[in-house]
């Protein structure tokens, strides 16, 4: 059959419907490449071979009965380990969830089933999505497969990683402050952050959950576009996901993107910039100018305020959310237990990672007596003129483009000792997030020592199809593979 | 210095959280940084903003969100004690609670 690590959704449907081969042989083939090629990038913490059959055969089932193909019949899909999946370890990549085995199954996991997904394993990721560069996973770190002596990215670094290889041909992964878009620029890949309430977060452990979105990666955007129309759609089960009609994203894709108003954040262009980052992007406002396009410059003036806003916002919310792991119901218990007190004091103190326990403490602080209002609350404030930066910008433009990070994919180790400066790289990602729009990240060339850079195409609330209409073009028009 | 390692004590015994010395060390002095860079914050005006708690999104029913108020079927006991790492008689188990 066909290789496993260049196939897309069209060409698996295309090879079902001819019998050229089957749902069980592409699940069986990209199971034994994705295992074997593990040792070599550590994208996934566990394979679910069994589960992933079990939907192969259902898939093939339905073939031979004269059915209609689902969206994803017959598509390996990887699925970031913050996400849960019924009777399938999920650990959150933390000690603490180290045997945690769930009893149900999270929406967009049900979802992504029923349309013949076939679920390989799952991702490797920062500790409870904690981190930039996947260095914070409890069990091994992530290599990026376009420089394995670099980061993927993260938090969801695996899921990156994962469909950057070929050991799926889509994944899911979580965005809080970037973690979707900024593996997926690194890796060379597309991911896409829904509209905050496009997907539903049940199921998906939380973090910061005015932040948290899950959203899908893609080797090209058509297919991140085809699994973020299987997840997205109001859920009874989310109480924050939107009652909003939900468009036929792929239909729209072949659209014109001539006459689509760009804007050009000139905050996205300052000092810190990698001159070869600024460089390829450059070179894919160009693309657009080419297709059409009317681009012109935007000013978002908050954005300089956003990392601090950021880190004190989701920091109180997983103090809060985080909580919940006390040693009782699901999570590793210490040896220590004397006391009720001292067995939730050790068992947290041991199962937490570095950086989780620093967001616990930072997060705390923030929102202790005396502090909320000076942090807290002031975050929270300048959180509203960074979302208007956006309403503000949207006036005048369709979307905006810019780069996704500051420089390109960073040595495994290189910003571990220093927690500050790995949270100034989520800068361009980060405004975003916490204006809750939609976003998605697209390969835009390589530098000069073929590291992969992403560009980021921003848009307004529930407006995914037109963004994706927009990074769809621009990977026809040839913007992948830019400079 | 905006934090102190006895603030950091403070903290981690609200959040239940035992530290080593070590780790009191290098959080006062990480989460030092943090905060004196989040005094940027105070450079912006906020006096007539609102708080952004979470994103609001517009429904035409104000009880969109809102589920049905009705019984649902829940999990077992079974069900919900299988990742307990200690769990007896259809119970957790924990250590003996005399006062906190």
């Amino acid at each position: 059959m066909d290789d496993v690590k260049t196939l897309t959704i069209d060409r698996i449907h295309e090879g079902l419907r001819s019998r050229r081969f089957s749902a069980v042989d592409v699940a069986r083939q990209t199971l034994e490449v994705a295992q074997r090629e593990n040792d070599q990038y550590g994208s996934f913490l566990l394979f679910c071979p069994e589960r992933a059959l079990d939907a192969a055969a259902r898939v093939d089932a339905q073939i031979a009965a004269g059915e209609p193909l689902g969206a994803l019949a017959g598509v390996p899909v990887a699925v970031k380990d913050v996400i849960v999946t019924r009777g399938v370890r999920t650990t959150c990549g933390s000690r603490i969830l180290e045997s945690y085995v769930p009893p149900y199954d999270a929406t967009a996991v049900i979802r992504l089933e029923q349309a013949g997904g076939m679920i390989v394993g799952k991702t490797n990721c920062d500790e409870f999505a904690m981190g930039s560069s996947t260095e914070n996973s409890a069990f091994y770190p992530v290599r990026n497969p376009a420089a394995p002596d670099r980061v993927p990215g993260g938090s969801s670094g695996g899921s990156a990683a994962a469909v950057a290889a070929g050991q799926a041909v889509v994944s899911l992964g979580s965005d809080t402050g970037g973690s979707i878009r900024q593996p997926a620029s690194f890796c060379g890949v597309v991911g896409i952050l829904p509209t905050y309430g496009r997907v539903s977060r049940y199921g998906l452990v939380a973090f910061a959950s005015s932040l948290d979105h899950i959203g899908p990666f893609g080797r090209t955007v058509k297919d991140a576009a085809t699994l973020l129309h299987v997840i997205a759609g109001r859920d009874p089960a989310d109480s924050t996901s939107a009652d909003v009609p939900v468009p036929d994203y792929t239909a729209g894709l072949d659209g014109k993107a001539a006459g689509f108003r760009i804007g050009v954040p000139r905050e996205y262009f300052g000092a810190g910039l990698d001159p070869q980052v600024g460089d390829r992007i450059q070179r894919g406002i160009e693309v657009f100018r080419r297709l059409g396009c009317e681009v012109r410059e935007v000013s978002l003036p908050h954005t300089d305020y956003a990392i601090a806003s950021y880190y004190i916002i989701c920091t109180a919310e997983a103090s809060s959310n985080l909580a919940r792991y006390d040693g009782v119901r699901y999570s590793r218990r210490t040896e220590r237990e004397d006391t009720l007190l001292d067995m939730y004091r050790y068992s947290r103190g041991e199962g937490f990672g570095a950086e989780v326990k620093r967001r616990i403490i930072l997060g705390t602080y923030v929102l202790s007596a005396g502090y909320y209002d000076a942090y807290y609350l002031k975050a929270q404030k300048v959180r509203t003129l960074i979302a208007g930066d956006f309403t503000d910008a949207f006036q005048s433009v369709d979307a905006i483009v810019g780069p996704v990070s500051p420089f390109p994919a960073f040595k495994l180790g290189e910003k571990m000792a220093d927690p500050l400066e790995m949270y100034l790289s989520d800068i361009y990602t980060i405004t975003a997030s916490l204006a809750g729009i939609c976003g998605i990240s697209v390969p835009c060339g390589r530098t000069s020592e073929g590291l992969p850079v992403g560009m980021q195409i921003l848009a307004k609330y529930f407006d995914e199809h037109r963004m994706l209409r927009l990074a769809h073009s621009f990977e026809q028009a040839g913007g992948f593979e830019v400079g | 210095m905006k934090i102190t390692e006895k603030e950091v004590r403070y903290v981690a015994d609200l959040a239940n959280l035992a530290l080593t010395e070590d780790e009191i060390r290098r959080y006062c002095a990480d989460l030092d940084d943090v905060l004196v860079y989040a005094e940027k914050l105070n450079e912006v005006d906020t006096s007539q903003v609102e708080p952004m708690a979470q994103v609001l999104l517009e429904s035409s029913d104000p009880t969109a969100t809102l589920r049905v108020d009705a019984a649902q079927p829940a999990f077992s006991s079974e069900i919900a004690l299988a990742s307990a790492p200690r769990s007896g008689a259809g119970q957790f188990k924990v250590p003996k609670v005399v006062e906190r």
